[in-house]
């Protein structure tokens, strides 16, 4: 059990990791990061990948619908929008991939500003709604813009590179996706440790007394806008580099969805809420395809009812967390870490 | 000198006007009260002063500047800052980033600064956290409280901290909306002596809007009485009680619930 | 420009225009009542359609018989989603409620894909067959009939909401929750009522809809068209509904029929987002002025 934390200083109260302790443990998780690809297994390195580029994602949408309150459904348009670019840049240029990755970014959050212009009159579903517009335009483009986006076919990438070295294999894109992740994830932390995350919360509570208090909106909104694609860009062009192909049909409606459901579950407006939910909602497909394989010899009618039971299970877990975990995974993480605090003198 | 003017200004909602060519000043160094029965346009006013609505006719000018075609956030920068009638906290922040937020405009680490929070974005946090310690949170009191997450809070904290927030916007015209109502009375004479402490201390201006008769008799300088959206009278409270046009308009319009709390003002302060 | 095959098109437009007026009319009941976004909608349809198909198809029940069966199965499944998703998200924030119908919409379409397969399927026949012709303008029997019966329905509902108790209830409830509460209305009924009267609508122009368009897992996807119509009226304007059902109807078929399949959503998604500039809060759709 851990007791007290009677602050010596300003400064170590609003330090990230405010114990020895967690710094401890935090720096634990980064050591076990980096080793973990040289003891995982190809699969488990194939879906830390995912992880990866799910947390990245998630984390973006969570800035924007999480603590700035504006409600997407346009996650998956602006991660196609950043995997086309990091496509087309590998097509066209040689272009080192951080330099691609942050293309990708950039262009996204350029058009996640345009799409974020009419939240200055619009606000909740309506907002929502003009999200869905915007996605179903983006998607519209991918498909007939043929020349540069490659039509329903898509885009074949060639390995993203960095010095001569090629990315072509789930071990090397590990060292591209997960030290990026962890970076932004901080980056993300950070924000809210300044007035940029606290107008952005103020704007979800409360709108109009935010302005009084001195907070333009459409700045803030946009700046919102303009993060989270930022995020979801890079996320994109991760993705593109990891599969190696994008085509109009990669970056679904139901991805947007999907990653919505990340944060529910997960916790919105907490950024550790927006890992969990990623890492969970990544694992559950895998979880339900082991299931599948499991029983087939039983029952051959099983991998039928795999995708259709993934959509189920998605529902019920959004539905649940709703109704009975409004704050998501981050709360039973907080309930499990203060059990154990008081351990043992209080259950 | 006058820190505030209003110059005939005119609002209405659809045909239904809220003001009425209001005109009226706030003196600099002074407190000064707007009463007025419910519905006379007392929030409205204040509304049309930050700049959430804009009136139809009329100017409003801060410190001989017209602010009327400023929006809110530039309003905010010029020193004009408030609470609000219905608590208006962000619920989802703890009292301390509550508190901080009301410095918004006088802080300006921007995104690239935010994302890395290295050097001068970290300098201006720890300097706002000092500032946001020394000056506020030790005045009000509420230094037990500041980790808690606002929504939790009695309904007399919130107000309080809600003062802490509009204390951080450094204001030059501290508006309060009714920042005793539903208070205990213990709770009232805390606030009495805060709002006085802002003035004298501070040197910050005061305009509030107050119910509660003997609170505004006791520490007002300057009083506005407002009634169907109009100026009725306006000057010392001493005057403004003894004015036949206020005692009619409390006692004349039927407003039980308006009549009653005077009523219990009275008698308490008796 | 043929004007023949235009005025053809148009026509076959504006009579799914007319069930897209049906269901837009489910989700205005519901959202007026309750302040809920139904995005389950398109898959409540869907699911009573997938119904109809059973009962018509598989347990070869006739389709006076089964029309009426699956109309009640998707009212059923409205009644009580309402009770065991919906209520208790009773004052949160309309972002949760909404992601609860989104959950909703995703555990229907895993489900119908698990009873009924993946694949699309086409309903019995049940409508008359025999060609209509408005003068010279030849218009397929399904659509007319569909449309006749889904006109006849929403006439039946404007009539019931105009004059009946429950109707006036309902909208006492629209226009003032508390003032309709302290009247002694009964609330929580009226939620209800709303999701059960907007589920029959949705249900009925499902199978209408579907037995023109077959019917597949997907099929509630119209859902996303029925939004745009709801956002173009005004969410909470029941002329609204009937005004843009019709005009986004007409402008799908329009669109698919002179551009192209994939031009149907782009045409529906530029009329949203230009009315979203234009008109933030739709057509006819009451702005909520804030106060503070
Ligand atoms: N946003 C608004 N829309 C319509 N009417 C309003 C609005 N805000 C205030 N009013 C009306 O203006 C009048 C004055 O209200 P208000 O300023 O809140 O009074 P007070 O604060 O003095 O009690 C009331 O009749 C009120 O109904
Ligand atoms: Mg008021």
């Amino acid at each position: 059990m851990r007791i007290g934390d009677a602050k010596q200083s300003y400064a170590a109260d609003e330090a990230l990791w405010t114990s020895t302790t967690q710094q401890v443990w935090f720096g634990l998780l980064l050591l076990s990061l980096l080793l973990f690809p040289f003891f995982a297994s190809p699969y488990l390195l194939y879906l830390a990948c995912l992880v990866g580029i799910a947390v990245i994602s998630a984390t973006g949408l969570n800035i924007l619908t999480g603590f700035t309150g504006l409600i997407s459904l346009g996650q998956a348009g602006f991660m196609g929008v950043g995997g086309y670019t990091v496509a087309w840049l590998s097509l066209h240029t040689s272009l080192p991939f951080p330099i691609a990755l942050l293309a990708a970014g950039l262009l996204s959050a350029a058009i996640g500003m345009v799409i974020g212009l009419p939240s200055l009159r619009i606000k909740g579903l309506y907002l929502a709604i003009a999200t869905l517009a915007a996605s179903v335009f983006l998607h519209f483009v991918f498909v007939e813009w043929a020349s540069v986006t490659g039509g329903m076919a898509g885009l074949s990438l060639r390995s993203a590179q960095l010095f001569g070295l090629t990315f072509h294999n789930d071990f090397r894109m590990y060292f591209m996706i997960m030290p990026l992740a962890v970076l932004m994830l901080l980056a993300a932390r950070n924000i809210f440790r300044t007035r940029i995350g606290r107008a952005f919360i103020a704007i979800r509570d409360r709108d109009i007394s935010a302005e009084i208090l001195g907070i333009p909106l459409l700045r803030y909104k946009l700046l919102s806008f303009a993060l989270s694609s930022f995020y979801a860009g890079v996320a994109g062009g991760l993705f593109a580099y990891f599969y190696r192909v994008v085509t109009p049909e990669s970056f679904p409606l139901s991805m947007s969805i999907f990653y919505l459901a990340a944060i529910i579950v997960g916790g919105m407006g907490s950024i550790l809420g927006g890992v969990l939910g990623a890492i969970f909602m990544t694992l559950v497909p895998e979880g339900l395809k082991l299931l599948t394989t499991a029983i087939t010899p039983i029952y051959p009618q099983a991998p039928v009812f795999m995708s259709p039971l993934l959509g189920v299970v998605f529902g019920v877990l959004i539905v649940g967390f709703l109704i009975f975990e409004p704050n998501g995974l981050a709360e039973v993480w907080r309930r499990i870490r203060r059990f154990f605090h008081l351990w043992p003198f209080r259950t | 000198m006058k820190i505030l003017e209003a110059v005939n200004v005119h609002l209405s909602f659809g045909g239904v006007a809220a003001l009425r060519d209001i005109s009226f000043s706030v003196p600099e160094d002074s407190i000064t009260t707007v009463i007025g029965p419910n519905g006379a346009g007392k929030t409205s006013l204040f509304n049309c002063i930050s700049g959430f609505y804009r009136p139809q006719q009329g100017s409003i000018f801060f410190r001989g500047q017209d602010i009327s075609r400023l929006k809110p956030p530039a309003r905010a920068a010029l020193g004009l800052a408030r609470t609000f009638q219905n608590i208006a906290l962000f619920r989802g922040m703890t009292v301390l980033d509550n508190i901080k937020l009301g410095a918004h405009v006088h802080t300006k680490t921007g995104l690239l600064g935010a994302l890395a929070y290295l050097g001068p974005a970290r300098r201006e946090e720890m300097a706002l956290r000092e500032e946001v310690e020394r000056r506020i949170i030790d005045f009000l009191e509420i230094d037990h409280i500041r980790r808690q997450p606002v929504a939790s809070l009695p309904y007399g904290l919130q107000k309080r901290v809600e003062l802490a927030r509009a204390l951080a916007m450094r204001p030059q015209l501290l508006m309060l909306d009714e920042p005793v109502a539903g208070m205990n009375r213990e709770e009232k004479e805390d606030m009495a002596r805060f709002i006085l402490d802002i003035k004298e201390e501070w040197g910050v201006t005061v305009l509030m809007v107050e119910h509660d008769m003997s609170m505004v008799m006791d520490i007002s300088d300057h009083v506005v009485v407002l009634n169907f959206g109009q100026v009725i009278a306006s000057g010392l409270p001493q005057e403004v009680q003894k004015n036949p046009a206020v005692i009619e308009a409390y006692l004349g319009d039927g407003d039980i619930a308006t009549l009653r709390r005077r009523l219990n003002a009275n008698t308490e302060a008796a | 420009m043929d004007w023949l095959f235009f005025a053809e098109v148009s026509l076959a437009g504006l009579a799914t225009g007319g069930l897209y007026a049906l269901i837009a009319l489910g989700f205005v009941i519901i959202y007026k009542a309750t302040r809920v976004i139904n995005f389950a909608i398109g898959e409540i349809m869907m699911f009573a359609a997938y119904l109809f198909l059973s009962f018509a198809g598989g347990m070869q029940l006739p389709p006076l018989i089964a029309l009426p069966l699956a109309v009640l199965g998707g009212t059923i499944l409205g009644g009580v989603v309402e009770k065991v998703m919906i209520r208790p998200m009773l004052g949160e924030s309309p972002i949760s409620v909404v992601m609860v119908t989104i959950g909703l919409a995703s555990i229907l379409v895993g489900m119908a894909e698990i009873i009924w397969t993946a694949d699309p399927q086409l309903l019995p026949e049940f409508l008359p067959r025999d060609p209509v012709f408005l003068g010279e303008i030849y218009l397929a029997p399904k659509i007319a009939y569909g449309f006749l019966i889904g006109a006849t329905v929403l006439v039946l509902y404007l009539l019931y909401f105009r004059f009946s108790r429950g109707g006036v209830a309902l909208r006492a409830t629209a226009s003032d929750q508390a003032a309709a509460y302290s009247m002694g209305i009964n609330v929580r009924r009226v939620f209800n009522l709303a999701w059960v009267f907007g589920s029959l609508a949705a249900s009925l122009a499902g199978i209408l809809v579907s037995a023109t368009g077959g019917l597949s897992p997907q099929s509630g996807a119209i859902g996303l068209s029925v939004l745009v119509i709801v956002i173009v009226g005004g969410l909470d304007s029941i002329l609204g509904a009937l005004i843009a059902g019709l005009f986004v109807g007409w402008l799908e078929t329009v669109a698919g029929a002179f551009f192209g399949g994939e031009y149907r959503m782009l045409a529906t998604f530029s009329v949203l987002a230009l009315i979203l500039i234009i008109r933030p809060y739709g057509l006819f759709g009451t702005h909520e002025i804030e106060r503070l």
